[in-house]
């Protein structure tokens, strides 16, 4: 089984237009959206809930008001500066326990709570594995392990040869989880400075963990310049440019629609540039 | 006053509003909490005159003292320090720097030791004051760096934070604390699906908002009838233009060649300011 990860380091480059699109080309995959704080692939793909699993990857500490003594030990000792005036702050709180701890009237217990949930369900495309991270929850980086694993089961049982993961913008704990193991990375990038600024360092990340990186430039054609210096980077790295997709305002469109563009408009030029870029990434990974 | 722009879905243009803002005002510190991905910078050309590192504390163990009694590991809700009959490990990169082990360990066996993960970088772009963050490549944890910028807030200037995308940890320790957070959205599904997130997020942590509407004119109207709806303030429209993108492509703010838009900025600045009262 083959998995790949498509990153940007930068927002809103267009990962979730060209998974949704590779969704439709690969036939046999299964679809993972690891972007679990700020998910969109569903909107395109329209999935069916099938199973519906409570995340619970934190805990928060709870001060029992009854047994408190007001003795400090719990604000003194928290690293966080999750504690005033012996009311727990939900937000600071890393749910560690040293609070737990030093209390000496064993006033404080820590609480599992519900931070999000983990679906599994079927799409027009194939079996998909997404989740759903509550606002305001830490631990993104456990829920895409989960979501991964998910993915990993519906491949094994469905016998699908390939996991497309849609992953997060960053560089820190969700996408460290969403690349780690994987055999590709699709990098969508965009002929900006700081696409460039962005793609160097996920790039960079990708290496650090040994995995290999292929480059796709979306909107080459806002800055041609850019787009060129990505190429000569690129090349000068040994990373593949497998893709360059021009700016059309029917990418937009087919969001709107709710729809793949490869489907909505299979004859526009971003159609034909994702096609062809799929069978390069596809030959690739064999 | 702490003004925070932030935006669910990446790309919309935080950066672009933060910037424009900042160019827009007097007596404004500019801070960049998107540690992961710090753009300002390319957008401002600060000079930097002060660097210092970002570190975090994790666990030493003197095995020499140590008897693998495994209370630490116990202890330890990440996972980081792992006991077996005649050695102990521990994993970085999972400590949050609770110090619980150091604390638990009955031998006294375990001090801690610095750790870095990234930066703090300091200077100016003219007359902004400018700070921004960088996590260290393969580094996952974002927030101690976040910490460490928001700790420059000057409070006698304004301050403007350009947050990070998503609605979890690190945009939340971004903007908390802030007396107002701009939303940057665009008029498209993704926008508003995770424009509604963020804005959950912010609800849940009682921090007032208002809406910019970037690249108006691409989409739908889909955010202008939810915004109606639940009576959330539109403060200001950039409309989709290539001239624009093409700006922002070669890392030049659109106000310095757009001055006009100044004037917009100024004045969402100062309804803000009126509303929230400081």
């Amino acid at each position: 089984m083959k998995q790949i990860a498509i990153l940007s380091g930068k927002g809103g480059t267009g990962k979730t237009t060209i998974t949704a699109s590779f969704a439709v080309l690969a036939h046999n995959a299964v679809i993972a959206d690891c972007d679990v704080d700020a998910a969109d692939l569903h909107l395109i793909l329209d999935p069916h809930v099938n199973v519906k699993q409570e995340f619970k990857g934190s805990k928060l500490a709870v001060i029992d008001k009854s047994k408190c003594s007001e003795c400090d030990e719990c604000e003194r000792n928290c690293r966080f500066n999750a504690i005033k005036d012996f009311v727990v702050d939900p937000v600071l709180c890393e749910g560690c326990g040293v609070c737990v701890y030093v209390c000496p009237e064993k006033a404080i217990r820590l609480e599992e709570k519900v931070s999000g949930y983990a679906f599994i369900s079927e799409t027009r495309y194939g079996p998909m594995a997404h989740a759903r991270l509550n606002t305001a929850e830490s631990n993104s980086g456990k829920l895409v392990s989960l979501v991964r694993q998910n993915a990993k089961q519906l491949a094994e049982k469905g016998k699908r040869d390939l996991i497309l993961i849609d992953g997060p913008p960053g560089i820190g704990c969700p996408v460290i989880a969403s690349l780690t193991g994987v055999d590709l990375t699709l990098i969508i990038t965009e002929p900006t400075m700081s696409g460039i600024h962005d793609l160097q360092r996920v790039l960079e990340v990708a290496k650090h963990f040994g995995v290999t990186s292929a480059v796709c430039i979306n909107m080459y054609d806002i800055n041609i310049e850019n787009t060129e210096r990505i190429a000569e980077f690129c090349n000068r790295n040994n990373i593949e440019t497998v893709g360059k997709i021009p700016f059309n305002p029917i990418v937009t469109e087919a969001m709107v629609a709710g729809k793949p563009v490869v489907e909505y408009s299979p004859k526009s030029g971003p159609s034909n540039e994702i096609r062809e870029m799929w069978n390069k990434v596809r030959r690739g990974l064999e | 006053m702490i003004l925070s722009v932030a935006s669910g879905k990446g790309g919309t243009g935080k950066t672009t509003v933060a910037v424009g803002m900042a160019l827009s005002l007097e007596n404004v510190q500019l801070l960049d909490c998107d540690v992961e991905e710090p753009n300002v910078h390319i957008l401002l050309h600060p000079e930097i005159n002060e660097t210092r590192a970002v570190n975090v504390p994790v666990p030493v163990v003197d095995e020499k003292l140590c008897d693998y009694c495994g209370k630490c590991s116990e202890f330890c809700e990440y996972n980081a320090i792992v006991v077996m009959p005649n050695k102990v490990m521990t994993f970085p990169a999972l400590c949050h720097g609770c110090g619980g082990c150091s604390i638990i360990c009955p031998k006294s066996a375990i001090t801690e030791e610095k750790r870095e993960i990234g930066l703090v970088k300091k200077g100016f772009a003219g007359n902004i004051e400018f700070a921004c963050g960088e996590l260290k490549i393969g580094e996952p944890m974002a927030d101690p760096i976040i910490k460490q910028v928001k700790s420059e807030i000057n409070d006698k200037k304004t301050v403007i934070i350009d947050a990070p995308p998503g609605t979890s940890c690190p945009v939340i320790t971004s903007v908390y604390g802030s007396d107002c957070c701009l939303l940057v959205t665009e008029p498209t599904p993704f926008g508003l699906h995770d424009l509604k997130l963020t804005i959950e997020m912010l609800r849940e942590i009682k921090i007032p908002f208002g809406v910019i509407v970037n690249r108006a004119g691409i989409g739908d109207r889909k955010v202008y009838g939810y915004c109606e709806e639940e009576g959330i303030p539109i403060l200001l429209e950039i409309p989709f233009s290539r001239r624009v993108a093409e700006l922002y492509s070669r890392g030049i703010p659109f106000v310095n060649e757009m001055p006009e838009w100044k004037r917009e900025f100024l004045s969402i600045f100062n309804s803000v300011e009126k509303q929230v009262g400081k």
